[in-house]
C-alpha cells in the first residue's frame, strides 16, 4: 500500500514538474525576440539591479525577450563572471559590471565587440554619452565592449544649512574637510537630541571602501594631468603607495575614521548614505548617489539641504623627481586653482553592460537591445534622477537639461550644484582614471583593501601599510610580467610614447 | 569415444565451474565494496588529490580559457615565509614577562607530559614518536599564539582560528553541560526551555551573523536604549580587533551551545538511576554525585561531542564573513575566510594552499585529541 502511495506521489510530482516547465516555456508572439531569454548578471544592489529588474518587464512587452536578472555580492562578481567564462559554463548572456575588469575579460576574447552595433543603433544615441564614458568606460584598446549605464565620479557632499548657519565654506582641501568634520562631530545635526557625526564614510572591508582612500590620495599624487597616472610610475611600473604623498593621504584617512559613527569601520556605502540622508552627518564622500537619494523624501530628511563640490584638493603634492611632498607651484601643479591641486577621481568608471561572445546570435541581439534600451535617453534620463537606481548622470543631455532633475524634486539651485560638481570633475584635465590592468581586482579589491582595513584597525602602522601594499603590488606585477602590465597601464591612460 | 570425451569435458567444466565459483566467492566481498570505494575515490579522494595539485599551481589566463602553471611549493612558501606570512601566521611581537611565563608554563607542561610517558611502563616506540610529534606541534602552535596574542604583535588567521576554536568549544561545553544539568532537574517549564534552548541551532549562520550585526551596533541597533543607559554609544564592538573577535565568538557560542546541550542532555537522561540512588544512600552530596558519578559516565559522550565541535569549529566562515567581512583589518578572519578572500581574487592555488594548511592543522588537532584523550576516556568508561 505504502509503495503504491509512494509511486503515485512520484507520478504526481513528475507531472507537476512537467506542467510547470511547459507553462514557463515561451508562447509565440509576433515580436522580434519572442522566445529569447537573456540572463543578465550584476551585483546584489539593491542599486544597479533595481532599474534592470524594474524595466525588464517593459522591455519584454516591446521586444518579446525575457530578461532574467541574476545578482551576486559585489565582492564575488568579478570572480563569478570570470569563472563562468573560463569554464565555458556561459550561464550569463550579459553582465553589468565594473569596466575596470575589461583588462581581464577582453584579452581572452570573452566579450562581444560592440563597436559596429553602437554606431548603427540610432535609439541608443551613442554620441550623447559624454566622451569620457565612451572612450574610457566603454572602450578597450580602440574597440567598444560595453554600453555605459552609469557615470561615476566621487565628490564631497555637505549640509548647506549647517555650513551656512556657522558661516563655513565648503571644503577646498582635505584639511578644510577635516576641520569642518571636527567642528560638527558630536553635535546634534538633525534636531533629535542625539549626538551626530562630522563625516560619514564607507570604511568596511570587502565593500567599496578603498575608493574613498584613493579619492583622498589622488589630490597628493597626481598634479600634472590625467596621463601622469595616480597608481604607478609610468616609467617603471613602481606603485605610488610608499611616499610622503601616500602617507599624508593615510593620515587624513585615519583622522576621518575617528570623525564619524562609532561603527564606521564596519559601514559600507549603504550605511554611510543612510546616515547622511537621515541628517546625521555634516559631510560625506561618495559617488553621485547621495545627490539623488537626498531628494527621495520617503527616506531622506535632508532634501534641499545638500550641496556638492568637486573632490577637495591639496596645497602640497608629491614631486615625483625628488620624492618629496612640496608646495604647489605653476610647474608642479599646472591645473591648480588658488594654489590647490584638485584631482577628481573617476572611481570605478560607472556600471556598464557587456555581452558574452559565446551566447547564441539571437540572444546577443536581444541582450544588446536590452542594454541599449536601458541606456537610451528615454529610460536613462529618468533613472539617473532616482536615488535607489545607483545610476548617476553620464549623458550630455542629462547635464545640459535641468528639467528631469527639477521634475524629480531637486531645486534648481541643488541641481546646478550637483551637476556642476560632476561637470567640473568631468572636464578637469587632471582627472584621475581608475586602474584598468589585468588583475585590477587583486591590486585594489584584495591587496589595497585588506591593507587599508588593517591600517584603520590599528593592526598596521602607516609605514608598514605603505611598504606592504608596495611589496604586494610589485610581487603581482612581476608575476604577471612587468613590461606587459606597464604597457596596459600606459594604454589605459592613453599614454602613447 | 565421444561419450568419454564428453564426460571428461563435463567433469572439467564442473570442476572449473566449482573453482570459478570459489574464486567468485573470494572476490564477492571486494565486488560488493567496489561501488562504495568508487564513490569515495570519486567524491573525496580525487578532489583531495586534485586540490593538492591545484595548491602547487598558479592560475593564468590564456586565450579562450585558463591554464594552471606548476609553481612547486611557492604558494606554501608565500604563506609561511613570503609576502602573506603576516596575514597567515601573524606578526610576532617582542616577548614580555607575562608571555614568557605563559610560554614557560606551557612548555613545562608539555615536557612533563612527555617525561611522564617516557617513565611509564606502557610506553612503546610508536607511542613515543606520536607523542614527540604532538609535543612539537603543540609547542609551535603555543609559541604562535603567545607571541602574537599576548604581545604587541598581531595574530594571523591560523591563530585567530585557534582562538575561536579554543574559546568557543570550551565555553560551549561548559554552558551546554550547565543547561543540560539544569533541564534534567524537575523544574517548572523545563519542556518549554528544552525546545527554546535548541532554537539557535536551527537558524542559518548567516541569519545569526546579521542578528549579531544589529545587536552589536551601538548607534542604531535594537539595543540602542541599553547602550545609552550604559553610556556606551560612542563605543564600537567592531572597530576594536578583540571586540570584533568577541562578537564573533559570542555569536558562535550562542549558535552552537544547543548542539552540545542536546547531546549531553540525552547522555544524562539515559544514565541508570540506580547509580545516583546508591550514591545518595551512601551519603554523597550533589557535587560528589556530579563529579564522581554523572560526569565520568557522560565523558564518552562529552568527548565525542567536543571532537565534532572541534572539527566544525575550525571551519567557521559565515559568521565573521557576514558580521565584519573579516574586519577590522584581518582581525576576525578565520582560515576558511582567508582561503575564500584570496580565491575571490582568483588566486586559486594560494587558496588551495590555505585550505591544505587548514587540513593539516585540523588533522593534527583531531588526531592528537582522539589518540591522547578520547581513547583513554572511552577506555576508562
Amino acid at each position: 500500500m505504502s509503495r503504491l502511495l509512494a509511486r503515485a506521489l512520484v507520478l504526481v510530482v513528475g507531472v507537476a514538474v512537467i506542467a510547470a516547465c511547459s507553462s514557463g516555456s515561451p508562447t509565440s508572439g509576433g515580436k522580434q525576440f519572442s522566445g529569447v531569454t537573456v540572463r543578465v548578471v550584476t551585483f546584489t544592489g539593491p542599486q544597479i539591479a533595481e532599474p534592470l529588474q524594474r524595466r525588464a518587464p517593459d522591455f519584454e512587452k516591446i521586444s518579446g525577450a525575457k530578461v532574467e536578472v541574476i545578482t551576486v555580492p559585489f565582492s564575488d562578481l568579478y570572480q563569478k563572471i570570470l569563472t563562468d567564462f573560463a569554464t565555458k559554463t556561459n550561464s550569463y548572456d550579459a553582465m553589468v559590471f565594473d569596466p575596470q575588469w575589461m583588462g581581464d575579460y577582453v584579452p581572452p576574447g570573452y566579450l562581444e565587440d560592440l563597436t559596429d552595433r553602437v554606431q548603427n543603433d540610432s535609439s541608443l544615441q551613442w554620441n550623447d554619452i559624454a566622451p569620457f564614458f565612451r572612450d574610457f568606460s566603454a572602450t578597450f584598446k580602440g574597440k567598444v565592449y560595453t554600453i555605459p549605464l552609469d557615470g561615476d565620479f566621487q565628490m564631497v557632499y555637505y549640509r548647506t544649512d549647517l555650513l551656512k548657519k556657522d558661516g563655513l565654506q565648503p571644503p577646498k582641501t582635505w584639511d578644510d574637510y577635516i576641520s569642518i568634520a571636527q567642528h560638527f562631530q558630536g553635535k546634534d545635526l538633525n534636531g533629535d537630541g542625539k549626538a551626530d557625526y562630522g563625516s560619514c564614510l564607507a570604511m568596511k572591508r570587502s565593500a567599496q571602501s578603498y575608493w574613498m582612500y584613493l579619492s583622498i590620495a589622488s589630490a597628493y599624487l597626481q598634479s600634472q594631468g590625467t596621463k601622469q597616472g595616480a597608481f604607478f610610475d609610468t616609467n617603471n611600473m613602481q606603485p605610488l603607495f610608499n611616499n610622503p604623498g601616500a602617507l599624508a593621504a593615510l593620515n587624513v584617512y585615519k583622522t576621518l575614521s575617528k570623525l564619524g559613527p562609532p561603527d564606521q569601520l564596519n559601514n559600507d556605502v549603504g550605511n554611510s548614505r543612510g546616515f547622511f540622508t537621515s541628517g546625521r552627518c555634516a559631510l560625506s564622500l561618495d559617488w553621485g548617489d547621495i545627490g539623488t537619494l537626498a531628494i527621495d523624501k520617503s527616506q531622506s530628511t535632508v532634501a534641499d539641504k545638500v550641496g556638492a563640490v568637486i573632490l577637495p584638493g591639496s596645497k602640497q603634492v608629491l614631486d615625483r623627481s625628488s620624492g618629496q611632498l612640496v608646495d604647489c607651484n605653476p610647474t608642479l601643479c599646472p591645473y591648480a586653482t588658488d594654489g590647490v591641486n584638485h584631482s577628481p577621481f573617476a572611481a570605478f568608471g560607472g556600471w556598464s553592460g557587456a555581452i558574452n561572445k559565446a551566447s547564441a546570435a539571437k540572444t546577443k541581439d536581444a541582450a544588446f537591445a536590452f542594454l541599449s534600451y536601458m541606456s537610451a535617453p528615454a529610460q536613462s534620463n529618468v533613472d539617473v534622477t532616482i536615488g535607489k537606481t545607483g545610476f548617476n548622470p553620464y549623458r550630455s543631455s542629462q547635464f545640459n537639461s535641468l528639467d528631469n532633475w527639477t521634475k524629480a524634486g531637486m531645486s534648481t539651485q541643488a541641481a546646478n550644484d550637483y551637476l556642476g560638481a560632476i561637470k567640473a570633475s568631468l572636464q578637469s584635465p587632471n582627472m584621475v582614471l581608475d586602474l584598468r590592468i589585468p588583475q585590477t581586482a587583486y591590486y585594489q579589491q584584495t591587496s589595497l583593501d585588506t591593507n587599508l582595513a588593517n591600517f584603520l584597525a590599528g593592526q598596521q602602522t602607516a609605514e608598514q601599510t605603505m611598504a606592504k601594499i608596495t611589496a604586494e603590488w610589485n610581487a603581482k606585477t612581476d608575476e604577471l610580467g612587468r613590461s606587459s602590465q606597464l604597457d596596459t597601464y600606459k594604454a589605459s591612460l592613453s599614454v602613447t610614447k | 569415444m565421444s561419450g568419454y570425451v564428453s564426460t571428461r569435458g563435463f567433469r572439467l567444466t564442473r570442476s572449473s565451474w566449482r573453482s570459478l565459483g570459489a574464486g567468485l566467492d573470494r572476490y564477492a566481498g571486494a565486488v560488493f565494496i567496489l561501488p562504495a570505494v568508487i564513490v569515495i575515490l570519486g567524491f573525496s579522494i580525487f578532489p583531495l588529490l586534485a586540490s593538492l595539485y591545484v595548491s602547487l599551481t598558479r592560475l593564468q589566463f590564456a586565450a579562450g580559457g585558463v591554464e594552471l602553471k606548476f609553481v612547486g611549493f611557492n604558494n606554501y612558501a608565500k604563506l609561511l615565509v613570503g609576502i602573506d606570512h603576516e596575514h597567515f601566521l601573524g606578526l610576532a611581537g617582542p616577548l614580555n614577562p607575562v608571555s614568557i611565563v605563559v610560554l614557560a608554563a606551557g612548555y613545562g607542561l608539555l615536557g612533563w607530559l612527555l617525561y611522564r610517558y617516557v617513565r611509564s611502563a606502557s610506553r612503546t616506540p610508536g607511542g613515543l614518536i606520536g607523542r614527540l610529534v604532538v609535543v612539537l606541534g603543540a609547542g609551535v602552535l603555543l609559541w604562535l599564539v603567545v607571541s602574537t596574542v599576548m604581545t604587541s604583535g598581531r595574530p594571523g588567521t591560523v591563530v585567530v582560528t585557534l582562538v575561536y576554536v579554543g574559546v568557543d568549544v570550551s565555553v560551549q561545553y561548559l554552558l551546554g553541560l550547565g543547561l543540560a544539568l539544569l533541564v534534567v532537574q524537575h523544574l517548572p517549564g523545563r519542556r518549554f526551555f528544552r525546545v527554546v534552548f535548541l532554537l539557535p541551532m536551527m537558524i542559518t549562520p548567516v541569519g545569526v551573523a546579521y542578528l549579531f550585526q544589529m545587536l552589536t551596533n551601538t548607534s542604531i541597533g535594537p539595543l540602542y536604549p541599553l547602550w545609552v543607559r550604559l553610556g556606551l554609544t560612542d563605543v564600537s564592538w567592531v572597530t576594536n580587533p578583540w571586540g570584533a573577535r568577541l562578537a564573533v565568538m559570542i555569536g558562535d557560542v550562542w549558535q552552537w551551545t544547543p548542539f552540545i546541550f542536546i547531546i549531553l542532555l540525552a547522555a544524562i537522561e539515559s544514565l541508570p538511576h540506580e547509580l545516583v540512588e546508591a550514591a545518595v544512600v551512601d551519603g554523597a552530596n550533589r557535587w560528589q554525585i556530579f563529579w564522581r558519578v554523572t560526569f565520568p559516565l557522560i565523558l564518552p559522550a562529552s568527548s565525542t561531542v567536543v571532537l565534532i565541535r572541534l572539527i566544525e569549529g575550525f571551519k567557521i566562515v559565515d559568521l565573521p564573513n557576514v558580521l565584519t567581512n573579516g574586519g577590522p583589518g584581518t582581525a576576525t578572519e578565520s582560515l576558511t575566510l582567508h582561503a575564500y578572500t584570496i580565491w575571490r581574487a582568483l588566486d586559486i592555488g594560494g587558496s588551495a594552499a590555505v585550505a591544505y594548511m587548514l587540513l593539516i592543522v585540523v588533522t593534527f588537532v583531531g588526531v592528537s585529541y582522539v589518540n591522547l584523550f578520547r581513547r583513554r576516556v572511552t577506555a576508562m568508561a
